[in-house]
């Protein structure tokens, strides 16, 4: 199934708003594996790359194609916020959601969805109302919302810039194991370390533009762009 | 002083007597109202749903009109609704006034912009709660609909309670269209009207406090859902 997804090819890619390039022209290509990591300092255009590349953001110009048509494309592609959107309903509730939406009966969804609240530790609080659980349990359950769908590629737009180290360890872990079972992961970041211990290549962003694209530790042993030298080592990059 | 009292102990004789008159004119308003609920939330709610997640072209105009006619005056609405209905207008022929159905398009009409404004401002709020996630999830237009309208359905239910107020308190509209007729379109507020007017006052109160506990009766409701929303409860 990947590789009926797989190349995305990314050609002059372009998203303005009002006159104002957010990001682009970005020429990328995509391949079937791993996690690429997109990186880059705050306001480089990560979200909206993230957001053209699923097509919830409006390109402006140029081309992202998947190998399928889009039609086909769109059901297997989900996304991960930053700040996860809870619907008012229980976490079993929340994480059945997408499989209701495509017609999967109450009963099957509610086994699967408790499958999935196990999977990433919320089985103990599977009836509580979702606004109630805390920062990370919230990730986790956008997570298993995500994931619950079987989608081949997964966006994840900071999952865990407002976590503490516990809630990202256990994140990481699912990301992780969501590789191994051959899910695409396209995750931008900031954090360096998370890039470090996740990415197998990355895309790194300055100014709306890939200023670098290479395996990961290639980037971060041998950076080749003096803003990546900077941003690894921690400068302020404008 | 005196007429307070005499009508509060009147009205709580009715009550606990069940009148056969106050139980009949009750269950009328009752009838009437909740019928004209239902017909007005089942027209209200995908309205309001519609214009929080659509956008078109007449959408602010459509909204502005409908939070300008939540204050329409019910006697206007009474005096059209009579000249369509009566047997010179254009629904002449359907024989419909001076009956509860004509009351019941009334109460629809004036009831249809408080519900649809009320409901539409926590569409709106949550919709924008949800915009990034159901655009992600790529739903359809109508699964968005659903999907506001059940997550916000304590707000729903909270839009119809008002408009339950606004109906079952209503008296312009209903006198003109439904005519006051004993046994057949006399209701709470109407009854109030005519008693004030023939100077019984403390059978009006009566009525009045019959009235008023139904409206308490409401609130306590509202108070419920908000309590059970908190819980998690539903």
């Amino acid at each position: 199934m990947v590789s009926a997804l797989f190349p995305l090819t990314v050609e002059g890619a372009k998203a303005s708003r009002r006159g104002r390039v957010l990001v682009g022209p970005v020429d990328l290509t995509l391949d079937a594996k791993g996690i690429t990591v997109v990186m880059g300092p705050n306001g480089s255009g990560k979200t909206t790359l993230l957001k053209l590349l699923h097509g919830t953001a409006r390109l402006s110009a140029g081309r992202i194609a998947w190998a399928c048509p889009p039609e086909d494309a769109r059901p297997q592609l989900a996304f991960v916020f930053q700040r996860p959107v809870m619907l008012r309903r229980t976490v079993v509730q929340n994480i059945a959601y997408p499989l209701r939406l495509r017609g999967v009966s109450r009963a099957s969804a509610r086994a699967q969805a408790l499958d999935w609240a196990a999977r990433v530790g919320l089985d103990a609080m599977k009836g509580r109302p979702a606004w109630s659980l805390s920062g990370g349990e919230q990730q986790k359950l956008a997570l298993a919302r995500a994931f619950i769908a079987d989608p081949r590629v997964v966006f994840l737009d900071e999952p865990t810039a407002a976590l503490d180290g516990a809630a990202t360890r256990e994140i990481e872990a699912i990301l992780a194991a969501a590789r191994d079972e051959g899910r695409r992961l396209i995750l931008a970041t900031h954090d360096m370390g998370q890039a470090r211990r996740l990415a197998d290549d990355v895309v790194f962003l300055h100014q709306g533009r890939v200023a670098e694209r290479a395996a990961a530790p290639n980037f971060f042993e041998a950076p080749a762009t003096d803003a990546a030298r900077a941003f690894l080592k921690g400068d302020i990059v404008e | 002083m005196g007429d307070l009292w005499a009508g509060l102990a009147q009205g709580f004789w009715m009550v606990a007597t069940l009148d056969p008159e106050l139980v009949e004119i009750t269950l009328r308003s009752l009838r009437v109202t909740l019928t004209a609920l239902l017909i007005a939330s089942a027209i209200a709610f995908p309205l309001a749903a519609l214009l929080a997640v659509k956008r078109f072209r007449l959408r602010r105009l459509t909204i502005a009109i409908l939070n300008a006619l939540m204050g329409l005056p019910p006697v206007v609405v009474g005096l059209i609704v009579y000249i369509l209905l009566s047997r010179s207008g254009p629904f002449g022929v359907l024989g419909l006034l001076f009956t509860p159905s004509a009351m019941v398009i009334a109460q629809v009409i004036i009831l249809v912009p408080l519900i649809a404004s009320v409901a539409h401002q926590s569409l709106r709020d949550l919709w924008s709660e949800y915009h990034d996630l159901l655009i992600a999830m790529n739903v359809t237009p109508w699964q968005k609909i659903t999907t506001l309208m059940w997550d916000a359905r304590r707000a729903l239910i909270t839009a119809a309670l008002a408009g339950f107020g606004r109906g079952i308190g209503e008296v312009g509209a209903i006198m003109i269209v439904g005519g006051n007729i004993d046994h057949a379109t006399r209701v709470l507020t109407t009854a109030i009207a005519l008693e004030t007017g023939r100077g019984d006052f403390a059978l009006a109160l009566g009525l009045g406090f019959v009235l008023i506990a139904l409206a308490l009766a409401v609130n306590l409701v509202t108070h419920w859902l908000g309590q059970t929303e908190r819980e998690g409860r539903w």
